[in-house]
């Protein structure tokens, strides 16, 4: 592989971008949210925040957004990441190490069906001071 | 020391951003026996007394870790630095920015392991905000400098699937050696 231009890399975005204009695409629809606090980043949310990237373009899942926010309160399950979608509850996940992604891709966002077992909720303002 | 090097950037990386720097620049060179890396911001700085505190392992905030456990953060960069015969140095002006340079020799037996440049670059170039970001990145063949605003105006977002495919696959052809 050569080295990529940027001039490359405008060209390959607009032809991607032609492509899903061509498609049916409702809007960035769906919302993943990694924490990456000082926890975060000890636990490797660098490798879940990869994985999204890259399982949301293996299944074609192109009306999603992935970005970063700080801690959500919930250090013991770190990596922790939140889905916002239509049809499912905001949902937080923890422990979601790269093959927690996947099921989180396959089943949650693709099945509309809850990851059980790693579903947590948002801590109150009083349990986190 | 069990952490690893890549992630001690992106924790410098993050306190240089969240400090309310609008510029953040990070080197990365590992192009001789040592892993040499700079993350220098024009953020607000701190004073004396301020530097004495952040690196001192024993001080904290109170707020933002109450139980803090993990070895990330300053006090214990500079602790992994020194015990492997590396440097460490924190210079910082209020009003006018800072800078953590610090090295590593590489074959250390107890030196962190670098991980993946590809990764980290994306954590770092998809954190939330308006900031400017030049990443400068030398090794053995490998010489290159990227600068968040171009990507962001080559890809139109720093936030879509799409764009952030890309975006690792032109990281990842940057460290291809010549
Ligand atoms: N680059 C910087 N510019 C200005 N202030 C900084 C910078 N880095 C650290 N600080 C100050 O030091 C404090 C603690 O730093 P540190 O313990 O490394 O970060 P944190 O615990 O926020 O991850 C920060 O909350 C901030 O007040």
């Amino acid at each position: 592989m050569a080295k990529m231009t940027l001039e490359e890399l405008r060209k390959l975005r607009e032809s991607s971008k032609q492509e899903l204009e061509r498609r049916d695409n409702s809007g960035k629809d769906i919302h993943v949210i990694v924490g990456m606090g000082t926890s975060g980043i000890a636990s490797g949310a660098k490798y879940t925040l990869e994985a999204f990237v890259t399982l949301l373009q293996e299944f074609n899942i192109t009306n999603a957004i992935v970005r970063q926010t700080g801690s959500m309160g919930l250090d013991h399950a770190e990596p922790t990441v939140e889905i916002r979608m239509p049809g499912m509850p905001d949902t937080i996940y923890g422990r979601v190490t790269p093959e927690v992604a996947r099921e989180i891709v396959m089943q949650h966002i693709l099945g509309k069906r809850l990851v059980d077992g790693h579903v947590y909720d948002r801590p109150s303002k009083d349990i986190m001071g | 020391m069990h952490e690893r090097l890549d992630d001690y950037i992106l924790d410098i990386f993050q306190n240089a951003v969240e400090a309310g720097s609008s510029r953040v620049e990070v080197e990365l060179d590992d192009s001789d026996e040592h892993i040499r890396v700079l993350v220098k911001d024009n953020g607000p700085g701190m004073d004396a007394g301020l530097v004495r505190k952040v690196l001192d392992p024993f001080y904290t905030d109170g707020v933002k870790h109450p139980n803090r456990k993990v070895g990330l953060g300053l006090p214990f960069l500079e602790q992994a630095a020194r015990q492997t015969g590396g440097t460490f140095r924190l210079d910082s002006q209020p009003g006018r920015g800072t800078e953590v340079e610090w090295s590593f020799p590489k074959n250390h037996w107890d030196a962190p392991p670098l991980g993946d440049i590809p990764r980290l670059w994306l954590s770092v170039l998809n954190y939330p905000g308006q900031h400017e970001v030049v990443i400068r990145r030398r090794g053995a063949g490998i010489d290159y400098e990227v600068r968040r605003s171009e990507l962001r105006e080559a890809l139109g977002s720093m936030e879509d699937v799409g764009a952030l495919a890309l975006m690792e696959e032109y990281l990842r052809s940057q460290e291809e050696k010549e």
